[in-house]
Parts: C-alpha cells; structure tokens; sequence
C-alpha cells in the first residue's frame, strides 16, 4: 500500500465519523465505555472458545448498520492489521497437537481451535474500535476519556496527536513526492535516502512544534488545554450501555448458539 | 490613549548562536496606526515581530507597551494586550475544532463560559467564518485557515494587532477578503510582509528594516514609491504603481 493510499484510508476513516446518525449523535463516553466493555468481555473467554464468540458480531454489525458506516471499508482495514494476530496464533496448531472433534467425525489438534479462537476474537476487537473511531470523532473521544478521568496530559497529548498527524503526514507526502520526482528506477529509493527523510521531517516536526507552542503562549496558554463543552448524559446514552452490557453478559455466561442449535434440533426433531 | 502605544527602544538582539538580528532598533507606533513592515528575506523582520509580544526578549535595549515594559515577568500582561497572527495558520490552530480554538485564547484569560462562546461567535462573524464553528482545522481551505488565525486573535481582544505575512498563499479571492478585514479593524496593526500591494492597502505608514536595523520610515505611499530605496531592499514597485501599459506584461 503506498503512503498517499493511507493517507487517504485515514482522512476517510476521519471523515466518517463527522456523519450525523443514531450511533454518532451517543455520548463519546457512553460509546467508549461500551467498546472497552466489549473488549474486555471478547478476550475474557478461554482459548478453545470459537462458537460462543459468533454471537458478539452482532454488537459491530449493528453499529457499522446503524452508524452508517461501510462493512467493507471496516473489513479490509481489519484485514490489513490482522498479520499481527496471524503471527501470534499461526504456530498454536504445532505446539498443542493434542486432537479434539469439533463435529461428529471431524477432529482437528485443539491448536487449531485456539488459532481460530484468537482470529475471531481479533476480528471482533479490532472491528469495534475501528467502529469507534469511524463512529465518534476522536475529538469527542479526547473530552470522554477527559471527563471519565484521563489525565489531562494524556489528552491534550491525544489531541495533538490527532491534529498534527493530518499536517506531518501531509508533510512527509510532499517530501515523498519531491524524492519520487528525482529519483529514476532503484536510485534514490533506498534504505538511505528514506533514514534522511525521516531525519528531515523530525527535524521540521521540532522546529514546527515550537512555532506552535510559540502561538499557545501568544494566547495565554499556562499548562491544562481549556473545553467549555459540559455535555450531559441523556437517557438514550444510559440506555445504550446497559443493553450493551446486559447483551454481553448474556453472550458471556449463556452458551447462546449451543441453545439456539438445540431449539432447532427439538424444533426438526 | 497610553496603552495603544508600542515603543522600540535601540532594541539589540542576538540568537544564540551569534547571529546579530536586530542592531539598535528604535521606533514609536501611536494608538490606531496601521504600520507596515517591508524589508528582504533575512532583514530581521519575523525577529522584530517576536519581539512584539515577547517571544523573545532584546539582549539590550527596551520594548514598552502600552505603559508596561516588556520583561519576563511582564510577558502574559504583554500578550494579552499584543495579539499575533502567525504566517501558517497550521502553527496557529492547533485545536481539534475551530470553536475550541478560537476559544481557546478566551478561556485562558479566565472569561466566564457564556462570554467565551459571545466572543467566539463575534471574532467567527467578524471574519465571516460562523458557518466553520463545529469543522476540524485540517478540513478547511487555506484562506478559511487564514480568517479563523485572525478570529483566534481578535477573539481576544487585544489593543494592538501584529501580523506576519497574513495573505502569503492564499488565492486573489481570499486575500482580498483578508485585506478588507485588516482595513475594518480599529486596532493599531502591524503586518509584516512582502506583498507591497497589501501594505499599500493596508498601511498608512511604512518601516523598512534591512540588516537588523531601520534604514526608512515614513508615509507608505512615499516609501513605497521609492523605487531606488525599494531596489536596495530587494524589492520592487508594488504592482499597482508599476504602471505596466496593457499588453506588455508578458514581456518583462
């Protein structure tokens, strides 16, 4: 994937999450409260588990559904990060060789079932963050992790984060481009050049952030970053995270496709 | 009206590494003037304007405004009183939305919240940017960049407006916009740039600083009509007074 392509996937995923709907108008604290919840409960089960993490899709699915979010952009974004959860899971199947049937007649080494297990679980972890993030603006993030009790150099930190990451990757894409124009074939592309670049474009971050820190000063700024927004909780908000809590308790402790796979068996029997 | 007033006093400055910005630079801007600074890439310019609002202080020599002198404890006094609008806007936004930035100043001169969200909503129309209250700086256009760094500063209120190359990239649209909103302000000002053009607008005086030190100051419309003087600067007519018959331009 080249630089301007996630550049672009970024802004995108920035862009989204300035849409108005059901999901977007939730209190960032309520939504956030809701997906570490969800985080928590998906990894809280033990490493054999597979089936009864299916239930938990629902929780992603009806966000992206109802955030009018695009499944696909969220699917290949998990796709691109997930080597990550391949690499930790993909000797599991050599070292636990010990079999298990997973169906009638079928069995496979039980490390193929906790391959499976940490695959879904990532699927499902990083699906609701994302959808967190495309959901809520990361500004509204910044004041719910505030107001929840996040210091507040931590998020003033965030918040710089955010708003120079748009401007340094701007950056470094002009920087790129320049090298792109000058350079022919394999000559100015390598291992070299780019430890220069990088040099530069710190070295332009440096000088950047005292400019910007220049311009706090010029406006009175003495250590906290001020918000004057003082949003309430409204009921929908408080409805929102208890059924999403009671949702995953219920997932949690009620083998819910197990019940659902003896209703139909009683129901064809 | 004392407190409009900004005195230079043979201000000397030297960066650390030795470099001698500013050799004895003194002058007197009086309350409503609207004060341009001209000089080539390197004069000292951006220099002088640090030393505005206390950025940096003079390695000798004095910078009053107002009644107060500028040292470093008087330096947030100063900046209350001195508001500057950097040349990249991105250095002067810095808050995720153009709201909290524009309140920011407010906010941290201890405004109550309902006086805050007046003079941010007043800085916001006065500069015709209401409409981009809830959007993140990084969506905005270049010249909308440009009026919400002005909005942060005039939010504040201050008693004398400086302005480092306020129209530098931005297209003849925006930059006329900005030249009509600097012309609407009763602040004194002060803007730096090499936009002559502007000045010409803008300014009813002229500094011209070449090598740390002051080598001109009069009526704008005399200096920068001075062609042999705006030679040894490595300037040039403004536009306007060039006087180019039509069809020729192409030519020089």
């Amino acid at each position: 994937m080249s630089f301007e392509a996630a550049y672009s996937g970024i802004g995108r995923l920035d862009r989204l999450s300035y849409r108005d709907t059901v999901v977007h108008r939730l209190d960032p604290r309520a939504k956030v409260v809701a997906t570490l919840l969800f985080v928590v409960v998906v990894v809280s089960f033990p490493k054999y588990e597979v089936l009864s993490l299916f239930p938990f899709f629902l929780f992603p699915v009806l966000m992206a559904a109802l955030g009018d979010i695009p499944a696909g952009f969220i699917a290949k974004k998990v796709v691109v990060v997930s080597p990550f959860a391949v690499f930790v899971g993909i000797f599991n199947p050599l070292f636990d060789p010990s079999t298990v049937a997973i169906a009638p007649g079928v069995s496979v080494s039980a490390g193929w079932v906790s391959f499976a297990s940490i695959l879904v679980k990532f699927a499902l972890t990083i699906s609701a963050a994302l959808l967190l993030i495309a959901t809520t603006s990361f500004p509204g993030i910044c004041r719910g992790l505030r107001r929840l009790g996040l210091p507040a150099l931590f998020v003033s930190q965030l918040l710089f984060l955010y708003r120079y990451l748009f401007v340094l990757m701007e950056e470094a894409m002009r920087v790129v481009r320049a090298r792109d124009m000058r350079s022919f074939g394999k000559r100015g592309a390598g291992v070299r050049v780019f430890v220069r670049i990088v040099g530069t474009l710190f070295l332009r971050t440096v000088e950047r952030a005292e400019r910007i820190y220049g311009a706090m000063l010029a406006r009175g700024f003495r250590g906290d970053v001020p918000s004057m927004r003082r949003e309430a909780l409204r009921p929908s908000d408080a409805f929102f995270v208890l059924a999403a809590g009671c949702f995953f308790a219920l997932c949690r402790f009620v083998p819910v496709p197990q019940m659902i796979g003896r209703l139909v068996r009683e129901l064809a029997g | 009206m004392s407190h409009h007033l900004l005195e230079f006093r043979d201000v000397r400055f030297r960066y650390p590494d030795g470099t001698e910005a500013l050799k004895g630079v003194s002058f007197l801007i009086t309350h409503g003037e609207s004060v341009g600074i001209v000089g080539a890439n390197g004069a000292g310019k951006s220099t002088l304007l640090l030393h505005m609002n206390g950025h940096l202080l003079p390695t000798s020599g004095g910078v009053t405004v107002g009644d107060v002198p500028l040292r470093k404890e008087t330096r947030p006094e100063i900046r209350r009183k001195v508001g500057v609008v950097f040349q990249n806007p991105d250095d002067q936004l810095f808050m995720p939305t153009v709201f909290d930035d524009v309140a920011f100043g407010p906010l941290n001169l201890g405004l109550p919240p309902d006086r805050v969200r007046e003079r941010v909503h007043a800085a916001l129309r006065q500069v015709g940017a209401l409409t981009l209250a809830d959007k993140p700086p990084h969506h905005l256009s270049g010249g909308e960049k440009s009026a919400v760094a002005i909005a942060t500063v005039i939010a504040m209120q201050p008693d004398i407006l400086v302005m480092d190359e306020p129209a530098s990239s931005l297209d003849p649209k925006a930059r006329r916009a900005v030249i009509g909103l600097l012309n609407s302000f009763a602040h004194s000002k002060i803007v730096a740039s090499h936009d002559l053009d502007l000045i010409l607008d803008v300014c009813a005086r002229c500094l011209v600083i070449r090598d740390g030190a002051i080598v001109a100051d009069g009526p704008a419309a005399e200096i920068l009509s001075d062609a042999t003087l705006l030679a040894e600067n490595n300037l040039e007519l403004p536009l306007t007074l060039q006087g180019r018959p039509a069809g020729e331009g192409t030519r020089r």
